[in-house]
């Protein structure tokens, strides 16, 4: 009998100690569930950040789009000139706001009015063409993003005479 | 393949073809000579493949300097020395009288005979030989003699003609097309066809090649093409512009404009081992290269002045001397074969005629009245000048000889043409 009463009180002191061991582990369980909510919490938090930022420059970079398309991709010249107007600088400070996000290349195409000869238009067109690529260049775009080509006066845009169409056609087109 | 397709093309646009071009004859001379063209007599089996004099007579008409009598007021049709009675011709005030017969199956044989009506005398007798199929060019060639005898000038009938034709096609591409035909527009082949521009279409010295500016790569490029055989060579890729093909007198170089190097500037190609040489080398646009006929000087057009003039380099010395003074715009000289007139645009209170500038005199002579006018040639033998003009709004070519007497329009049945190329005289 002793031996079962000797065995029964191990078996107690070997239920405590696995009571208190359970309880020991508990609490250290609690502990570490705690530590790991809150790196959840932070995870969370950073991925949310990262959606917000993404979302933010998604939305500057719609912004940069909307813009680059709201000022359009033509740029206009006066008669046998190829200097850039205001207007033309300004439309295509967009383009280059939307060309620094990416590493895009893009190709000018210059033209000209039906006036004088073809082959001198062409080298206008060319003229014209460079100018845009210039002021791109100047204001940070490198220049091996950049082609350009001159269809003279091919390919008009309005095909009548008479400056309501050959204002149309002195241009270059970004594409 | 690229050959074979292009010989398929040649061959196919030639079947059934017709003339694209119209004649209008706007303006003749004062008093132009009379002539009569009696109708050729057609010695061979079944019917004539062509009427040999109505293509002579046209082209006399077309020269500005004769009058032909129309068949309906002929009162006898002699074909044969023999058939002839002055009287029906002195009747009819008429000058001079050719007759003709023609003769043979696929080699044809045409014999003409020129006789001055008022002294009954034989001018000039001859006779043109080729394959039948050719029949058109052979009259020509019998206009050319017969022009010959009674201006002392060669005629430039039996040449031909290059040309673009385009097709519009609003906010879309337009439709380009490289045609050649006859001096008189008649059987137009198509020689290369593109939704991308084509542009400078120009001659070999021995009228057995053309070059051009083609965009079909999405840039510009220059192009060599041989007509028998249809087989082309790409002769320019670089950066910028490639235009403005030229080809020397002696056949072996070919003058061009590049702006690899920054500005548009005049370039030498060596045919043959494609080694290039700068000519000019200006900031300035430096462009249209033509060359003088001895083959020892450029012409070209440059706005290193401030607008475009004409100025002459001189290939032994290398120097450049300025040709053109008269006016804002002088631009596109093409040399007439004696290397004395140069015809060329010229811009005058805004408009853009054709004109002619004497090298010897310095004096220039506005050819044309119309308002945008562009792209002259000079007939190989230095009497009329092709161009391109706007008749509305469409594009279509006109002729002025040099001294401004004659006019005559060259419409299209359809679509825009320009940039007419006169061929020398056709090596056979």
């Amino acid at each position: 009998m002793k031996h079962v009463t000797v065995a029964g009180k191990a078996l107690t002191l070997l239920f405590t100690a696995a009571f208190l061991a359970a309880c020991g582990s508990t609490d250290t369980q609690e502990d570490t569930s705690a530590a790991e909510a809150a790196a959840e919490r932070a995870r969370i938090e950073a991925q949310q950040a990262d959606e917000a930022r993404i979302a933010e420059e998604q939305r500057q970079q719609r912004m940069l789009e909307d813009e680059a398309e709201r000022v359009g991709n033509i740029f206009y010249f006066e008669f046998d000139s190829s200097t850039l107007k205001p207007e033309a600088q300004a439309a295509l400070d967009k383009h280059i706001a939307l060309l620094k996000t990416s590493d895009k290349s893009v190709r000018l195409e210059g033209h000209t009015d039906e006036r004088g000869t073809r082959e001198y238009n062409l080298a206008l067109g060319e003229r014209r063409a460079n100018s845009v690529r210039d002021y791109m260049v100047v204001n940070g775009i490198a220049s091996y993003r950049i082609e350009t080509v001159s269809y003279g006066e091919e390919q008009p845009e309005a095909y009548g005479s008479g400056e309501a169409n050959w204002s149309q056609n002195r241009r270059v087109v970004l594409k | 393949m690229t050959r074979l397709l292009l010989s398929l093309v040649l061959l196919l646009t030639a079947l059934g073809a017709r003339a694209e071009l119209l004649i209008e004859i706007t303006q003749g001379q004062d008093n132009p000579t009379p002539i009569a063209v009696s109708p050729f007599a057609w010695q061979g089996a079944g019917a004539a493949s062509e009427d040999v004099a109505a293509v002579i007579d046209s082209d006399l008409t077309r020269s500005g300097q004769f009058a032909p009598v129309k068949r309906a007021n002929m009162l006898s049709r002699p074909s044969t020395e023999q058939e002839i009675y002055y009287r029906d011709w002195r009747a009819i005030n008429t000058q001079y009288l050719l007759i003709g017969r023609v003769s043979g199956a696929e080699q044809m044989r045409i014999e003409f005979e020129l006789f001055d009506v008022d002294r009954q005398t034989k001018i000039y007798a001859g006779s043109e030989s080729g394959p039948a199929s050719e029949a058109r060019m052979l009259a020509h060639r019998v206009s050319d003699k017969v022009y010959e005898k009674l201006t002392g000038i060669p005629g430039a009938f039996a040449t031909r003609l290059l040309y673009v034709s385009v097709t519009r096609n609003p906010g879309g591409k337009d439709y380009y097309r490289l045609t050649l035909a006859d001096s008189d527009g008649a059987r137009p082949i198509v020689l290369l066809e593109s939704r991308e521009p084509v542009l400078a279409p120009t001659w070999s010295p021995d009228g057995k090649e053309i070059a051009y500016v083609s965009f079909e790569t999405s840039r510009p490029a220059i192009f060599r093409q041989n007509l028998a055989t249809g087989q082309r060579e790409q002769l320019t890729n670089f950066k910028g512009l490639n235009s403005s093909p030229a080809w020397s007198p002696d056949g072996n170089t070919m003058a061009m404009v590049l702006s690899k190097d920054g500005s548009p500037d005049i370039y030498l190609m060596d045919l043959s081992s494609k080694r290039l040489t700068r000519v000019t080398r200006h900031y300035a646009i430096d462009t249209e290269p033509t060359w003088m006929p001895d083959g020892n000087s450029l012409l070209f057009t440059s706005d290193r002045g401030g607008r475009p003039q004409i100025y002459r380099y001189d290939l032994r010395s290398g120097a450049t001397e300025r040709v053109t003074y008269e006016g804002v715009y002088n631009a596109r000289a093409r040399v007439a074969q004696d290397g004395r007139n140069v015809a060329l645009v010229h811009q005058d209170n805004g408009n853009f005629h054709i004109a002619v500038h004497d090298l010897k005199t310095n004096r220039l002579h506005v050819l044309t009245g119309t308002a945008l006018d562009e792209s002259p040639s000079i007939a190989p033998n230095g009497s009329m000048v092709l161009y391109a003009t706007k008749s509305g709004d469409r594009g279509i070519l006109a002729a002025v000889s040099v001294d401004g007497g004659v006019k005559f329009r060259l419409p299209a049945r359809e679509g825009d043409v320009r940039e007419p190329a006169w061929s020398p005289y056709m090596s056979r």
